[in-house]
C-alpha cells in the first residue's frame, strides 16, 4: 500500500519555468507527541489548483496547518514563492501571501459579519487585498447580512465569509480546508465557479477535499495522502485511468 | 430629611463614597478582564502595579517635582511598559501551560514588589497632597460635594467607558475581540500576535496604575494597599464574570455603591459585604451575573 | 517495597533522636508546616485543584483550639479535635461554594472567601483583634502526659505528624486516591466514566481542610499564641510556595518544602548579616526584613525554571537509572 511516490513534482504543462510557489519537502509534524506527518513532498505552481485526498485522519488538515505553522514541531523544508518557511512565526508566513480557511471556518462570534471581513489586514502594500464591494458583488449574501454577529449566518453564508475574509489579505495563495462540507449542491455549485474564477486571476490554491465530485473538475494535479505521507500524485488528465488505484485507496 | 432613621445628606455623601470605592473596583476588574481575556492568565499582580502607580506619582512629586497631572499621564505608561518588561521576559514562558502558573508566578511578583517597596519605605503611609485645582469642597445643595472625589469618579469612568468603546466599537478592538477567541486564526491573518498580546498586557497594567495615581491622595500611599484591593477585586470578577467589558465595569460600580450604602447601615458588616454576595452569587448563578463560562 | 519501609524506618528513628541535637520548638515548627503543606498537596497535588485560602482552616481551628484551651479549660484532646473540626466545617462550607466554579475561579474564591475569615476574625470579640490570643497553655494530653516539656511536646506532634502522613498515604493509594487522580488528569473522562465529580472534590477538599485545620491547632499548642498572621493571605501563599519548591503532587515534597521554607524564615536574619559581614554591604542586614522578596523571588525562579520542586527533580533524575 505504502508504494513510494513516483516523485514528478513539476508537471509539464507546457511552462519548464513554471514558478513554484509552494515547494515542501520531507515534511514532518508532530502535535505534541503525536507524529502525524511522515515526510510530506508537494510542489504546487503558480496558477494551479491542488487537490489533497485521502481518509480521514491521513494528515490532510495537518498538511495545511504545518504550512501556516499550526501544528507541534515541524521539520524539513517548506518554501513559499521561494522563502523558507519552516522556522517562522505564523504570522510571518501569512504575511509571505499565505491564506488559510480552516476546515472549521473559524468565524469570530464576538464580531459582526462585515468587521469579520474587514478584520485582517493587507498583508503588502503591494498586493492589496480583493476591495470590498468586489467582494460583495461575488457574495451578495454577506452584504445583506453585514451587520449580523458572524456566527448568526448559516452554514453556506459562513463558508461565504471565511473564504471571503481570506481574499482581503492580498494573499495569493489559498489554502482551503473542505470548503464544501455540510452545504447544499447549490451553494457548493457557487462555490465551485468562485474558485474557477479565482484561478483565472492568478490564485494559487491547494483545496483539502472529501467531496470527490467537487473537487475533480476543478484540480490541476492530485495528491493522494496516506499515514502522513503521499503515495500517489497525478495530473487531471490521469483522473480516469487512476480511478481503480482510487477506488482502493480512498473507496471512491 | 431622614431615610430610615439616616439623614439624607449622609446618604448621598456614603453615595459618593461608594460610587468613588466603586470606580477603582471597575477600572481594577476591567483591567483584570482584558487580560484574562487574551492571555488567560490572572494577574494577581494587579494590586501590586496599582501600588506601584501610586508610589511612583508620590516619588514623581517628591524626588522630581513632577506635579499630579503630569504624573497621571506618564506613570501609566511607565509601569505599563515595566507590565510589558514582565509579560515579554516571564509570563509568555507559561502561556502553554496550566493557567495556575500564571496565577502563582504573577503572586510571585507581588510579593516580590511589595517586599522591595516595603524594604525602602516600610509599612507606614505616605501622604500625597491633593492638587490644589481640586482641593476643597463644592456646595451642591444636600451635601459639600469634595471636589477630588467627584474628579475620581468622572476621570474612571471616562477611561472605564473609553475602554469599552475601543474595545467594542473600534478595529482595534475588533483584533482584541478576535484574538480572545481565536489568538491562533488572527496570527494566520498576518497580524503579529504576540506583540498584540504584549501590549494588551501593557495596557491593563497601565489602567491598575492609572487607578493607582488617582488612589494616592485618596489613601496613603503604602506598599500594603494593593494586595487588600486586589481580593475585593477578585470577589467583584467572580461576580460579575469576566466575559464581558461593560459587565466588569457595571459589577465594579454597583458593587462599591452596596458596600457604601452598607457602611451606613451595617457599618461591621461593610468589609465583608462584598464576600457574602459573591458566595451568593455562585450559590445562585454560578457563572457570575455577565459572565460566559470560559 | 522493602527499600521504601527501610528508609521509612530510618526515618522515624532520626525524628525520634532529633530533639536531642536540634532545637525542638525548630523541629515542631517543621512539623506543623509540614502536616498543613501535605494537607494542601492532597488537593492540589492529587485533584488539581488550587486554593488559595488554606490560611483560612489552619489560622481558624488555630484560633478555636487557643480560646478553647485558655478561656474554657477544656482538655487538650478536645481542643485539638474541635481545631480539626472547625477546619474541616470551614472546608466544607468553602468547597461547597468553590467547588462550583472551576481551574482560576476556584482559586479566587478560595482567596475570597479565606478573607473574608480574616475579617471576621479581625473583628470577631473572641480572637483579641490585632495582638491575637495569647498565653495558651498546654495543659496535660489525656490527663496525664505534661505538655509542658518540650520534648514531651516533641513526640506527641511527630506522633500526630506521623499518623496524619500515613492517612495521606492511605488516602492517596486507596480508589479513592485513584479516582482523585483520574479528575485531575481528565476530568471529562472521569465525568463521562460516571463518576460523581463534585463529590469527589467536596471530600478531597475537606479532607485537606481538616488536616489543615489540625496542623493549626498543633501549632497553637507549639507556640501557645494564635495570631491574625495564621489566617493572612500570606500565610495560604506561603503554604502554597511549600509545596512548590518540595514537589507538588509528591508525598514527600511538602515536607522537604516546609523544612526549607522554616528554615528559610527563621535563619534569614542570620544568613542577611552574615551576607554583610562577608560583603561589607549594609543593606544585607536588612535581608531579615525581606522574606516576602524572598519570598516572592523563589516563587518566580520555581514557576519558571523549577515546576517539579525538589523531590519532584529528583525521582526524575532517579527514574533514570
Amino acid at each position: 500500500m505504502n508504494t513510494v511516490a513516483r516523485q514528478n513534482p513539476i508537471v509539464d504543462n507546457g511552462h519548464n519555468t513554471a514558478k513554484k510557489v509552494l515547494e515542501i519537502r520531507n515534511l514532518q509534524a508532530w502535535y505534541g507527541e503525536s507524529y502525524i506527518l511522515q515526510g510530506m513532498n508537494i510542489t504546487v505552481n503558480q496558477g494551479e489548483v491542488v487537490t489533497l485526498l485521502g481518509r480521514n485522519g491521513s494528515g490532510r488538515t495537518t498538511t495545511l496547518r504545518a504550512i501556516m505553522g499550526l501544528t507541534g514541531a515541524r521539520k524539513g523544508s517548506i518554501r513559499i514563492n521561494g522563502v523558507e518557511s519552516i522556522n517562522l512565526p505564523t504570522y510571518k508566513i501569512a504575511h509571505l501571501g499565505v491564506g488559510y480557511c480552516p476546515e472549521e471556518r473559524a468565524i469570530f462570534s464576538s464580531l459582526s459579519t462585515e468587521e469579520n471581513l474587514l478584520l485582517p489586514p493587507s498583508l503588502s502594500k503591494t498586493e492589496k487585498g480583493m476591495p470590498v464591494k468586489e467582494i460583495y458583488d461575488m457574495f451578495p449574501n454577506l452584504a445583506e447580512r453585514k451587520a449580523s454577529p458572524g456566527t448568526r449566518l448559516s452554514g453556506g453564508e459562513q463558508q461565504m465569509l471565511a473564504v471571503a475574509r481570506i481574499l482581503r489579505t492580498g494573499a495569493k495563495l489559498l489554502l482551503l480546508d473542505e470548503i464544501s462540507e455540510g452545504l447544499a449542491p447549490v451553494i457548493v455549485q457557487a462555490l465551485a465557479r468562485m474558485i474557477v474564477t479565482l484561478k483565472a486571476r492568478g490564485y494559487t490554491i491547494v483545496m483539502v477535499e472529501q467531496n470527490f465530485r467537487f473537487a475533480a473538475p476543478l484540480a490541476d494535479r492530485f495528491y493522494v495522502v496516506e499515514h502522513g505521507q503521499i503515495v500517489e500524485t497525478f495530473a487531471a488528465s490521469e483522473l480516469e485511468s487512476k480511478m481503480p488505484v482510487l477506488g482502493e485507496l480512498l473507496g471512491v | 430629611m431622614e431615610i430610615f432613621g439616616i439623614p439624607w445628606s449622609l446618604m448621598l455623601s456614603q453615595l459618593l463614597l461608594g460610587l468613588v470605592n466603586g470606580s477603582f473596583y471597575a477600572m481594577m476588574s476591567l483591567g483584570l478582564a482584558v487580560i484574562f481575556g487574551l492571555l488567560n492568565i490572572i494577574n494577581f499582580a494587579h494590586g501590586a502595579l496599582f501600588m506601584m502607580g501610586a508610589f511612583f506619582a508620590w516619588m514623581g512629586l517628591n524626588y522630581f517635582g513632577i506635579n499630579y497631572w503630569v504624573a497621571l499621564l506618564i506613570v501609566p505608561v511607565v509601569v505599563g511598559a515595566f507590565g510589558i518588561l514582565i509579560e515579554r521576559s516571564m509570563l509568555r514562558w507559561l502561556y502553554k501551560l496550566d493557567h495556575l502558573y500564571g496565577l502563582l508566578l504573577t503572586f510571585g511578583i507581588t510579593l516580590l514588589l511589595e517586599g522591595v517597596f516595603r524594604s525602602f519605605y516600610g509599612v507606614s503611609g505616605q501622604p500625597y497632597q491633593v492638587p490644589a485645582l481640586l482641593s476643597g469642597a463644592t456646595d451642591v445643595g444636600p451635601l459639600m460635594m469634595p471636589n477630588y472625589r467627584a474628579w475620581v469618579v468622572v476621570a474612571s469612568l471616562t477611561v472605564c467607558f473609553a475602554t469599552w468603546f475601543v474595545i467594542e466599537r473600534t478595529k482595534i478592538g475588533a483584533y482584541l475581540r478576535a484574538g480572545t477567541e481565536n489568538p491562533k486564526m488572527v496570527e494566520a491573518f498576518g497580524i503579529n500576535v504576540p506583540v498584540m498580546v504584549s501590549l494588551t498586557y501593557g495596557f491593563g497594567v497601565a489602567l491598575a496604575a492609572f487607578a493607582g495615581v488617582l488612589a494616592a491622595p485618596i489613601t496613603q500611599v503604602s506598599s500594603l494597599m494593593g494586595s487588600n484591593l486586589i481580593i475585593v477585586v477578585f470577589a467583584v470578577v467572580v461576580i460579575g464574570g469576566m466575559g464581558s467589558i461593560m459587565g466588569s465595569i457595571l459589577t465594579g460600580l454597583g458593587l462599591g455603591v452596596i458596600e457604601g450604602f452598607t457602611r451606613v447601615f451595617y457599618p461591621e458588616l461593610s468589609a465583608t459585604v462584598v464576600f457574602i454576595l459573591m458566595g451568593l452569587v455562585l450559590l445562585i448563578r454560578p457563572a457570575g451575573l455577565f459572565g460566559k463560562e470560559k | 517495597m522493602t527499600n521504601s519501609r527501610i528508609a521509612y524506618a530510618i526515618a522515624l528513628a532520626a525524628l525520634i533522636a532529633a530533639p536531642f541535637f536540634i532545637y525542638p520548638i525548630f523541629l515542631m515548627n517543621v512539623m506543623c508546616f509540614a502536616l498543613f503543606a501535605s494537607a494542601f498537596n492532597l488537593l492540589i497535588g492529587y485533584t488539581g485543584l488550587l486554593s488559595f485560602g488554606h490560611a483560612a482552616l489552619f489560622g481558624s481551628a488555630a484560633y478555636i483550639t487557643g480560646h478553647v484551651l485558655s478561656k474554657m479549660g477544656l482538655p487538650v484532646e478536645v481542643a485539638v479535635l474541635m481545631g480539626t473540626a472547625t477546619g474541616a466545617a470551614i472546608g466544607l462550607v468553602m468547597g461547597l461554594l468553590a467547588i462550583r466554579r472551576t481551574g482560576i475561579y476556584f482559586t479566587m474564591i478560595t482567596l475570597a472567601l479565606a478573607q473574608m475569615v480574616y475579617f471576621i476574625c479581625l473583628q470577631a470579640p473572641f480572637t483579641g483583634g490585632e495582638d491575637g490570643l495569647q498565653g495558651v497553655p498546654r495543659g496535660k494530653l489525656l490527663g496525664v502526659i505534661n505538655l509542658s516539656s518540650d520534648l514531651n511536646m516533641y513526640y506527641v506532634v511527630l506522633a500526630i505528624a506521623v499518623g496524619s502522613f500515613a492517612v495521606i498515604m492511605r488516602t492517596v493509594h486507596s480508589p479513592f486516591g485513584r479516582v482523585m487522580k483520574a479528575i485531575k488528569e481528565n476530568e471529562p473522562r472521569a465525568i463521562s466514566l460516571g463518576y460523581d465529580v463534585n463529590k469527589y472534590k467536596l471530600v478531597a477538599f475537606v479532607l485537606s481542610a481538616a488536616l489543615s485545620g489540625l496542623a493549626g491547632s498543633t501549632k497553637t499548642l507549639v507556640f501557645g499564641f494564635a495570631t491574625l498572621t495564621d489566617v493572612h493571605w500570606n500565610l495560604s501563599g506561603l503554604v502554597v510556595l511549600m509545596t512548590l519548591v518540595g514537589g507538588l503532587g509528591t508525598l514527600l515534597g511538602p515536607i522537604v518544602g516546609a523544612l526549607i521554607i522554616v528554615a528559610l524564615e527563621n535563619k534569614l536574619g542570620d544568613f542577611g548579616n552574615w551576607l554583610a559581614a562577608a560583603t561589607s554591604i549594609e543593606w544585607f542586614k536588612s535581608m531579615g526584613e525581606s522574606v516576602t522578596m524572598l519570598t516572592g523571588l523563589i516563587f518566580i525562579i520555581c514557576v519558571l525554571a523549577f515546576r517539579r520542586g525538589i523531590v519532584g527533580e529528583i525521582s526524575v533524575f532517579l527514574k533514570r537509572f
